[in-house]
């Protein structure tokens, strides 16, 4: 790294220097508690954009400076980097102290080096705070974050959801490929491992256009760690281990690097859990499998380099068994016994209803710096997504999936990162891909989603600019086309008489009908425009202030076009539209940040407006022969979202701190003036963490999170029939369920072992008081209770 | 920074190989158990029809639900061939059948074949119609394949036919108390003359 950056300077060096500019300035970089030198600190003149590091006695020096106020941004491994301003010739010497150890005090960095663009809004979690959730998901250590929340079925399937966003709308990109899983379904969780990060970044605000164009939520990045070039061979193994659940996860990784600039590195991680529980009883059939492998090799250069990946995961997840139900009745029952009917003993058996979904992904990506111009980087991706869904059955079906599909994607990718100005850098690009759909046939089942083929170009340009020292502004467009072709049969009563299709579609039918049903190739295309301006001021005083503005805009996807089926642990009829438009979303948000060692907080308000917001909403009731079913339709109506995010940190001493997080969110249908559906209520975390270096860097933490009862929704609840007691029952499936407040604790200690190996141990409790509580942003709330206590001890080698 | 030829070579061919190895790859899964048509997707486990026939001697009611296009699509029918007498006793048989099928395909085997699993429940109205269970699981529990009504005075109210997947047996014979997720409910208008 030292070299690039040595490089670069002199680069620049030669580039920026035509003034008579003749002053020096010296100074040391030291550790702020012991006062050791920090030799091989990086110290950047931001000004004139040259680069320096700190010799073996932590000294450097700046020659030839101009004039004015300069400003260095001082950063060395483990430390936060430091940003501050010199006064040109005033000062001559400079003694900086650098905070080692930062990562444990700063749980979520909110600024840092590694931003995607300086302007953009972003959250990370580093790879502690990762590790401490080896044995859950994405989902879940995302949901740490303030403003990110998550929408679940059950506790294993866990979906990212960001100012009350999930889905389509949000974009999520493992290891530089977007991914895609299928990831429509509201109970469709991401399929990454968790364990092959190394840091994770929200981006809540608009500077995600290199990605795609359909970010109305946010961006979430999946990020693996770079390597140094040297000959070394290291890795970790961790195991942890729960008392909820009985199951834990083992992890192992292995890397290679050599000098010469070339790595590589394996990784696989085994999860299992059988039953968890609730507080009061055991939630049959909620056990999980898991299994991922991830390999990675690479060569790094300034100059040039490729790196390439391949992961598999392979995931078993059972659903709560009580959930399966059959009509409305079912559902009533359920909603007022207050307890799940069916409480087994607990059984690492996972039985029916599951999911088994296995995503593999692979990719190759090449660049070469030119000189004069800057890096070109090349990238060809694959996915390929299976997903099962089995119910409960009857005969030779049983063991027969009732969903079952195959997701390819393909894409190519170029970027062209032109940094060869001073003050400007442009990142241009385009992208093509091919995606198909396929309904494997043997389910004995119309395929909720049909086949389809999905093609998409894009092109896009963004740029940053430094206004001067302290700001800098950034804007983007990007433009992307998308066609879907797709083979669905439609019950022919629903094409020509319930929907009207015959005439607004004719152009889609073949002819051809059998059984009642019409055969249809349904096409779409889709153009969509999105841009992006952003601004970013420092201040004296650690003070940063953002605005984003961004527009971007989402085509209908296969779910909200096709679906067209039942929905057993729902108990719902859940029905696309083929006259669905595209949803264009206008999102505005600031940020008033201040990271500061002592106090530091980030103040985040937004505005989301979305025209033809799709969602999916009870319309009616059918009658089956299973009995009364509500249908969900989709539908398009104008929605608001705005809220705020707060975060705070204060160091109280040397040994304590405190953090909080505050989060708080309305969504409004402006078409019908009522709540949005499935809104994340306001809640807030406290925490206040001891840390002692001295003592085997031992951190301690209590953690309190509230969730306030969400009191703004939207009332879809209604009355069906029931023939056996001969009355009209009242369905509520609207009332969310009250606040609730859990408290954990979480510790750890490091220890040396052998020669060079260290030894993590952690040992930390969930939900200490075993509370029984419900949240309303799981779709299984109206069957069970959330998990009770959960004690866990993880260990960790490094070696 | 020097690269000799060789490694850069090295990275050209790793990155053709890689490159090769996911066409393959790729090309493999797509050509597997996929891609024949769909149309003989017929629902296979549909119940499009529920036929309870009640006999007593040469008098015989049919109660039948119908639903050919399953789920969605056109709304189910419902056929009472008749009255019921008053003050007399049926013996019934309850049958279901998937009739997107050709020939109709009779689910009444396999839910008498897992007996354990299924039960039927019948709920009328009507305070004075009475049915008992006549055939019996492998542990000795009720199905409600075959039946016995009994009617009592003149009325007009409606008869409901449920099928449980997995209740609770032995329960106390609502379907309230046997749980279980619901694979059949059906209501049917009847009189009772």
């Amino acid at each position: 790294m030292k070299q690039y950056l040595w490089i670069v300077a002199l680069c620049f060096y030669s580039l920026v220097y035509t003034q008579n500019c003749t002053h020096t300035l010296d100074g040391t970089v030291t550790d702020f508690h012991d006062g050791t030198p920090l030799s091989g600190a990086t110290i950047h003149n931001e000004t004139a954009n040259t680069y320096t590091s700190a010799d073996i006695d932590g000294r450097f020096s700046f020659p030839d400076l101009c004039e004015g106020t300069i400003v260095l941004v001082v950063s060395h491994v483990s430390c936060e980097p430091k940003r501050l301003e010199v006064d040109i010739p005033k000062k001559r010497h400079i003694d900086i102290h650098m905070e080692h150890h930062i990562e444990a005090l700063h749980e979520v960095l909110i600024t840092g080096t590694s931003k995607e663009e300086k302007t953009s809004i972003q959250q990370m979690v580093h790879k502690k705070q990762i590790e401490a959730f080896t044995d859950k998901s994405l989902g879940d250590a995302l949901n740490t974050l303030s403003g990110v929340s998550s929408l679940n079925t059950g506790n294993t399937i866990v979906k990212p959801m960001i100012h009350g966003l999930h889905s389509s709308r949000l974009i999520i990109v493992n290891n530089n490929v977007r991914l895609f899983d299928q990831e429509w379904g509201d109970e469709h969780a991401p399929n990454i491992d968790i364990n092959t990060s190394n840091q994770l970044e929200v981006i809540k605000g608009a500077n995600t256009l290199k990605y795609g164009s359909d970010a109305i939520g946010g961006l979430i990045l999946v990020k693996p760690k770079k390597y140094a070039s040297k000959d070394s061979l290291f890795g970790s193994t961790s195991l942890s281990l729960n008392t909820n659940g009985f199951g834990g996860n083992v992890n192992s990784e292995l890397v290679k690097t050599y000098k010469s600039g070339y790595y590589a590195k394996i990784q696989g991680s085994y999860k299992q859990f059988g039953d968890f529980k609730a507080p009061d009883y055991y939630l049959t059939n909620s056990g999980i499998k898991n299994a991922n492998v991830s390999a990675n090799v690479g060569y790094t250069s300034f100059e040039k380099g490729f790196d390439a990946f391949y992961s598999f995961v392979d995931n078993e997840l059972g659903i709560l068994a009580a959930s399966h139900i059959g009509n409305v009745n079912d559902l009533v029952t359920a909603i007022n016994s207050q307890e799940p009917r069916i409480k087994d003993d607990f059984s690492y058996n996972i039985g029916y209803p599951k999911q088994h979904v296995s995503h593999q992904l692979g990719k190759v990506e090449a660049y070469k710096r030119f000189k004069r111009l800057g890096k070109l980087s090349m990238q060809y991706d694959f996915q390929i997504n299976r997903r099962k869904e089995f119910d409960l059955r009857r005969g030779d079906d049983a063991n027969t999936p009732v969903i079952d599909l195959r997701l390819f994607t393909t894409s190519f990718q170029p970027n062209l990162q032109i940094d060869v100005f001073d003050k400007a850098e442009i990142n241009t690009g385009f992208l093509v891909r091919f995606q198909e759909n396929d309904a494997v046939s043997g389910t004995g089942v119309s395929p909720i989603i049909p086949d389809y083929e999905k093609y998409d170009a894009g092109i896009y340009a963004t740029g940053n600019y430094k206004l001067n020292l302290f700001s800098e502004i950034s804007a983007g467009f990007r433009y992307d086309f998308s066609e879907i072709k797709a083979r669905k049969w439609y019950n022919t009563t629903d094409w020509e008489e319930t929907y009207n299709y015959d005439e607004l579609f004719p152009e889609f039918e073949s002819g051809i009908t059998n059984n009642s049903k019409t055969l249809t190739y349904p096409e779409f295309s889709f153009s969509n425009f999105s841009a992006n301006l952003s601004y970013m001021r420092h201040f004296s005083d650690d003070f940063e202030l953002f605005l984003n503005y961004g527009l971007a805009s989402r085509m209908p996807n296969p779910s909200e076009l096709f679906s067209d089926g039942l929905h057993h642990s729902a108990a719902r009829i859940e029905i696309g539209s083929l006259t669905l438009e595209k949803e264009i979303s206008n999102k505005l948000i600031a940020s008033l940040q201040r990271n500061n060692q002592y106090f530091g907080f980030t103040l985040s308000p937004y505005v989301n407006s979305i025209k033809g917001y799709m969602q999916l909403i009870p319309t009616g009731i059918t009658t089956t022969i299973r009995g009364a079913f509500p249908v969900w339709e989709y539908d398009q109506v104008d929605a608001t979202i705005y809220g705020v995010d707060l975060d705070l940190e204060v160091r109280i001493n040397k040994q304590f701190s405190y953090k909080g997080s505050f989060g708080w969110l309305r969504g409004t249908n402006q078409t019908e003036d009522i709540p949005l559906i499935n809104m994340p209520a306001g809640n807030f975390t406290n925490s206040i963490s001891y840390y002692n270096e001295d003592l085997n860097q031992l951190s301690v933490s209590l953690i309190n999170k509230t969730v306030l009862q969400q009191k703004n929704y939207p009332d879809y609840n209604f009355y069906t029939y029931n023939a056996i007691t001969n009355s009209n029952d009242y369905v509520d499936i609207s009332t969310p369920p009250s606040a609730y407040t859990l408290f954990s604790f979480t510790s750890s200690a490091y220890f040396k072992v052998f020669k060079k190996s260290t030894l993590k141990l952690e040992f930390n409790v969930e939900n200490i008081f075993n509370t029984s509580y419900r949240d309303y942003l799981n779709r299984l709330r109206y069957f069970s209770d959330e998990l009770g206590r959960n004690i866990n001890l993880k260990v960790k080698i490094n070696y | 920074m020097k690269y000799s030829k060789l490694k850069t070579m090295k990275t050209v061919k790793l990155l053709a190989l890689l490159f090769v190895a996911n066409l393959a790859f790729v090309s493999c899964s797509s050509d597997d158990d996929g891609h024949d048509d769909h149309d003989h997707d017929h629902e296979e486990e549909l119940i499009t029809t529920v036929i309870y026939t009640l006999y007593h001697g040469n008098d015989i009611v049919t109660l039948t639900f119908q639903d050919l296009d399953g789920p969605g699509g056109a709304d189910g029918t419902y056929d009472v061939s008749g009255p019921l007498a008053a003050n007399t006793t049926y013996s019934g048989t309850t049958a279901l059948l998937n009739e997107t099928e050709n020939p109709a395909e009779d689910i009444t085997e396999e839910v008498e074949h897992e007996g354990d699993e299924h039960e039927f429940f019948y709920v009328s109205s009507l305070d004075d119609i009475t049915i008992s269970k006549l055939d019996q699981d492998e542990d000795g529990n009720p199905v409600g394949i075959e039946t016995s009504l009994t009617t009592g005075d003149a009325g007009t109210g409606s008869l409901t036919i449920i099928l449980k997947h997995e209740p609770n047996k032995p329960n106390n014979g609502t379907p309230d108390d046997a749980g279980g997720s619901t694979d059949v409910e059906v209501t049917f208008p009847i009189t009772v003359q």
